[in-house]
């Protein structure tokens, strides 16, 4: 996925070339759109803490650009002390206005340096900002945003999109202004040299409008199409590869390819379709300046004849008219890069408003040594209000228990987990720690509460020291060490290069997916909370190592209140309580032998696994 | 997943030597060289046609107007529209034909990178990763893609503006020209400084990049577990100071790549100056006329935008040709298992497993003097910790890797010998975490076999599928979501089981791929495969117990080795660790 385009003038438009299999666009962010009156009061916020420094550009701008205009017009009186012809030079005025250009040009290309270093300096402020305000809004969010929406999109939205916004404001913003400032300025020049020319460009000035605008209706779709067909193309890829052993195993290598041809000819068809438009852009834009040459040296031939002009003017005349029309060209570029600026910060905006987890009342409790008793009473909930899944859920919890949580895969056994941690609320009824009910107390101190164990297991780059001795401040070596160990970690650890310090990232030590989970049973063990929670904690492990950890993962649930969600109805026979979880709701609850003696969904589930064939 | 970090470092795989990193471009493009001069020519008159303006502009102000004859102004006027009619044409047309060039160009190599990465072994495959393979053929094809069009348009505009440039000035004006040619080598070096400069800055700048965007994929996997943590603020000051790094590398580079501009339009502006001084002096002495610095005037601005051009060029080449590398590795990767001679030796078994021995990085040994056999109609079972090498024997006899030690047959045959069509022709594999994808439920059985409707209702059936398929919207036309997310595990693992039933297989693999499935459905299943598939050879790979207690043979593995093999009942007396299992799962004393 490093088709990420650096921000070259030359790439731009076309930016996003559907790379990897983060589709363009940001999919779910796609919603209705917001004023783009708001989206530039937004941005002005951004933009407004750097006042003084957009003051500063635009003085610089302005005059950068007015002097640069200065140019031709002083050319052209040089090029009048030529042309009275041989041996009639004026030569003082020519090395005058020759040393004046020079000035000229030199502050001016000055000018637009210090312009530019500002912009570049003042969009990297705006994007750091932007990007700061993301990623802190992410890490506000609640659980539930991450459940609906899609990694590729936000990470699109953060590289992607801010880079759009990054690039319109340090390039579009500029060419904007000095635009602007070109055409008036060359025009109010070329009005003072010979208003009559400027009938010239009543022929040219409509053409290359009607240009543009044909071009930008029949470009775009053109090139969003291209975008869509080549993320569908690499989507395919990606789904392919993942599943290459399996199409070699059946020998379909063939039938893939055929499919694959059929992606691979719609996404260069289409981009086949919108570069031939984009690639008359050019000749087009060459063609409208030529053909004002060709009129300008006419018309000013003609006038010149009659003595209505004088060379040098005719000289300054068209190197105007190059400066003139060429940004009238520029203009429809500009506005259709400026659309999608405004496009992509209106998903990085909507993303920083997506609303945060409520904020913690004021009088919330701080829940410290905590015995971890848990009660939840009448409780009910469901991720989508109308679609209650737990009814009326009644549960004691003392302290030091042990409660199974059981049910077919996908059945929502970690829904209760959720509820418990506040990942979501609930919708009724009351959930209790230690008497306290959960909704009083601040979030931190619940969840620093449970140590959890997941069936996902999550480890970041950095160092496996790092990871093991993430939950905890200042954790020593000896304390991971003696972790690991529990964990049966700590031999493989060390057989490794760089043993704890080796550094866990993508491309580098492939751990399986077993010694992932001992890493994140190590980081719990480290932890000192009264309450347990394992998601199916052991599931990557074989049987061999589950066993060894045993006793560990025994003296990590001594004392502490406990919930485990299984799958093996071996490892919760001896639960105090279990729960049954089928399609989403509780659907039995009981001691092990209770649930048997009630020939449920549980003994059911119990005994299919001692049948014989 | 095997540990192929440590032996990445003397990669046996990375071919292609920078040299020659554009010749396997070169070779796609080579049968196109004939469309390719034909644009060459069309766009060289269309530029050149475009190069003759200036100068037609001088020939009307230094010697039409002296002579006073209005008709020929009006001459040439329509002379210079009717060249620019003809520049236009002939850039759009060079400029289309060269998009459906590249098209075909792009088309093929495309449709070739594809069929190579499905050719390539398995151990060429863990050697590329995957991730690399994908990148590879997405967005390295699209910056070949960038390199052959932009290189076709821009790479033959400049060079004829640069060139033109000089070659029109020079017959217009040669000492002016000269003027002219002193300020290009300071361009030139502008250019130079800036990409060799940049294009390092860029490259640390994007690496920046993938840091931050792997923090927010990390925060958004992990965000129960940072939640639980209350690690948020912690993240977040880790967050800045990767987007802190990346603002000021990107704002490094930018300030570089902002010197370009200014500094070529004053190095182009003096030029100007000097040509206006150099030019009075040249007229002065009758050498020249004022025209003719006009039209200057008007060169040097073409030849400043063709160098421009070729400094872009420079990058989109850099960038281009880093990937027409990448993907010459690839289609350049030599086929590494070939099929030898046949080899039969007749037996009873109908698989046979002789002294294999097998390492994926041959430092470590993955299965060690593994010997078993099987008659047909018999079920293996494979027990065993997580890398003990259960799944190595299922990629063994498939073929993925040759054994370095030792012989596998089937039906008496070698492996070796058997050539590939048929002997995944043999097979119906379900591997862990297999493939599913965006297609209907039938498609993703069928899976390109074109196998007959009833041979996939009824897999459905032995697979225990049938009965949720039924449940669904639109039964067997159901569209799966990327990777089958719209089911849930159990209905994965069925279909997968489904897919490998029906094309009613030689040899059935079930490596672990029952483990989402209840037991009840998972008794139900194994009941069926008896009844249904009685002739059909079956290997299991499992974590449970329960799944292969019943087969004919169990092998027990830990740590490559072979630690048990024979029946349930024999194993419960002869192999302490399987009796372990056996016990810790089923809670029986035994």
């Amino acid at each position: 996925m490093d088709a990420r385009g650096k921000t070259m003038r030359a790439n731009r438009g076309q930016r996003r070339p559907g790379g990897g299999g983060h589709g363009p666009g940001g999919g779910a962010f796609e919603r209705p759109t917001v004023k783009t009156t708001t989206i530039l009061r937004r941005l002005w916020k951004y933009l407004y803490s750097f006042k003084w420094l957009l003051l500063l550009a635009l003085i610089l701008g302005v005059g950068g650009n007015l002097l640069a205009l200065v140019g031709p017009k002083l050319s052209g009186y040089a090029i009048d002390a030529i042309a009275p012809g041989v041996g009639k030079v004026n030569f003082p005025d020519v090395y005058r206005y020759a040393l004046l250009m020079i000035v000229f040009y030199l502050i001016s290309s000055l000018f637009s340096y210090i312009l530019a270093g500002l912009m570049i300096r003042l969009s990297r402020n705006v994007v750091y900002s932007m990007r700061r305000d993301a990623f802190n809004k992410l890490a506000e969010l609640p659980v539930s945003f991450f459940d609906k929406h899609k990694t590729g999109d936000v990470i699109s939205i953060i590289s992607y999109d801010i880079d759009t916004v990054n690039a319109s404001l340090s390039n579009d913003l500029v060419q904007m202004l000095t635009s602007l400032i070109t055409v008036t300025g060359s025009f109010i020049m070329m009005m003072t040299i010979s208003p009559k020319l400027m009938l010239v460009f009543a022929f040219t000035v409509p053409i290359s409008i009607l240009f543009t605008r044909y071009r930008s209706k029949r470009v775009r779709p053109l090139f969003s199409m291209r975008s869509s067909k080549l993320g569908e193309m690499n989507g395919f890829v990606e789904e392919y590869t993942g599943g290459m052993k399996t199409t070699k195993a059946y020998g379909r290598e063939e039938v893939f390819v055929r499919r694959f041809d059929q992606k691979n000819e719609a996404a260069t068809e289409s981009n086949y379709q919108a570069e031939c438009f984009a690639s008359m852009t050019g000749p087009s834009v060459n063609f409208i300046n030529n053909l004002s040459l060709a009129l300008v040296s006419v018309f000013g031939a003609l006038m010149y004849m009659m003595g209505g002009i004088s060379l040098g003017s005719i000289s300054s005349f068209v190197l105007y008219s190059r400066k003139f029309s060429g940004p009238i060209n520029e203009f429809a570029n500009i506005i259709s890069e400026l659309q999608s600026a405004l496009a992509a910060a209106e998903r990085v905006l909507r993303l920083i408003d997506e609303k945060p987890e409520p904020p913690d009342a004021v009088d919330s409790l701080e829940l410290q040594d905590i015995c971890g008793d848990v009660k939840l009473s009448e409780v009910s909930f469901g991720y989508d209000p109308d679609k209650i899944i737990i009814q009326n859920l009644s549960l004691n919890a003392p302290p030091g228990s042990l409660i199974a949580i059981v049910g077919p895969t996908g059945a929502g056994k970690t829904t209760i987990i959720n509820l418990l941690m506040r990942f979501y609320d609930i919708q009724s009824g009351r959930i209790s720690i230690d008497g306290h009910d959960i909704r009083e107390l601040t979030r931190k101190s619940l969840r620093l509460s449970f140590t959890m164990v997941l069936q996902d297991t999550w480890l970041f780059h950095g160092t496996i020291f790092e990871n093991i001795a993430y939950g905890k401040d200042d954790v020593t070596l000896e304390d991971v060490m003696r972790c690991a160990r529990s964990a049966r970690i700590h031999n493989y650890i060390l057989s490794l290069p760089d043993g704890y310090n080796t550094v866990l990232s993508d491309n580098g030590v492939n751990l399986s997916k077993g010694q992932r989970q001992l890493l994140t049973i190590a980081r719990a063990m480290l932890l000192d909370s009264r309450i347990l929670v394992l998601d199916e904690a052991t599931s990557n492990v074989d049987t061999q190592t589950e066993r060894q950890i045993q006793s560990a993962m025994l003296s990590l649930m001594r004392g502490r209140t406990c919930f485990v969600i299984a799958h093996r109805l071996s490892t919760v026979q001896n639960a105090d309580r279990i729960l049954v979880v089928l399609d989403g709701s509780i659907a039995e609850q009981g001691s092990h032998d209770e649930l048997m003696r009630q020939g449920g969904v549980y003994s059911e589930l119990y005994n299919a696994q001692f049948e014989a064939i | 997943m095997v540990a192929i970090a440590t032996f990445m470092a003397d990669n046996p795989y990375s071919y292609g030597k920078a040299g020659s990193r554009m010749k396997t471009l070169y070779i796609y493009i080579k049968p196109h060289l004939r469309v390719m001069l034909l644009q060459f020519v069309v766009k060289f008159g269309g530029t050149i046609i475009e190069l003759l303006l200036p100068w037609m502009l001088s020939t009307i102000l230094d010697d039409i107007v002296p002579s006073g004859n209005m008709k020929k102004v009006y001459l040439w006027g329509g002379l210079m529209v009717l060249c620019s009619i003809f520049a236009l044409l002939g850039n759009v047309i060079a400029n289309r034909m060269s998009t459906k060039t590249s098209k075909k160009i792009i088309g093929k190599l495309r449709h070739d990178l594809f069929k190579k990465v499905s050719a390539l072994s398995c151990r060429q495959t863990d050697t590329f990763t995957l991730p690399s393979l994908i990148s590879r053929m997405t967005s390295d094809t699209y910056n070949a893609h960038q390199l052959v069009d932009r290189m076709q348009r821009l790479g033959v505009r400049a060079p004829i503006l640069l060139l033109g440039g000089i070659i029109v000035t020079m017959l217009i004006e040669p000492v002016l020209t000269l003027v002219l040619i002193g300020t290009l080598p300071l361009l030139g070096l502008v250019i130079w400084y800036v990409s060799r400069k940049g294009i390092p800055m860029y490259t640390e700048a994007q690496s920046s990049l993938d840091k931050l965007v792997n923090k927010v994929q990390e925060n958004m996997t992990g965000v129960r577990v940072i939640k639980a943590l209350s690690k948020s603020e912690y993240e977040k000051g880790k967050f800045d100071e990767v987007n802190l790094e990346l603002a000021k590398k990107e704002q490094r580079a930018g300030m570089l790549m902002a010197l370009t501009n200014p500094a070529m339009n004053l190095l182009l502006n003096i030029g100007l100056t000097l040509v206006i001084v150099v030019g009075a002096f040249r007229v002065h002495g009758g050498f020249a006329l004022p025209g003719k610095i006009i039209a200057f005037l008007s060169y040097f601005t073409i030849i400043l935008n063709a160098l421009m051009m070729v400094s872009r060029l420079f990058l989109i080449y850099t960038k281009g040709a880093a990937s027409a590398k990448r993907i010459a590795e690839v289609l350049e990767a030599p086929e590494d298992i070939m099929t030898g001679d046949r080899d039969h030796k007749p037996g009873d078994y109908h698989i046979e497993f002789r002294d294999v021995c097998f390492s994926y990085n041959k430092i470590r040994s993955n299965i060690l003097n593994l010997s078993f056999c099987i008659k047909r109609g018999e079920t293996l079972g494979i027990i065993g910790p997580t890398g003990s090498g259960k799944s190595t024997i299922i990629q063994l006899l498939l073929r993925f890797y040759d054994p370095d030690a030792g012989e596998i047959r089937i039906s008496g045959d070698k492996l070796s010998g058997i050539p590939p069509e048929e002997l995944h022709g043999k097979f119906g594999v379900v591997f862990q975490n297999d493939f599913l994808y965006e297609d209907t439920i039938y498609e993703n059985i069928d899976f390109g076999r074109m196998l007959s409707e009833k041979q996939i209702k009824k897999a459905a059936v032995t697979a225990q599928a049938a009965e949720f398929i039924a449940e669904r919207q639109n039964g067997f036309q159901d569209i799966l979501a990327v990777k089958g997310a719209n089911l849930s595990g159990g209905q994965k693992q069925r279909i997968l089981i489904a897919r490998a039933l029906a094309g009613n297989p030689e040899i059935l693999i079930l490596d672990d791929s029952s483990s989402a499935l209840d037991y009840k459905t998972d008794a139900e299943l194994r009941k069926m495969l008896k009844r249904d598939f009685s002739d059909t050879t079956t290997v299991i790979v499992a974590q449970r117990v329960s799944s292969i207690m019943y087969a004919d043979k169990i092998l027990v593995l830990d740590d490559a080795q072979v630690i048990g093999y024979g029946t349930h009942k024999e194993l419960l007396f002869s192999c302490e660790s399987y009796k372990e299992i056996y016990r810790v799962q089923m809670g029986v004393v035994g």
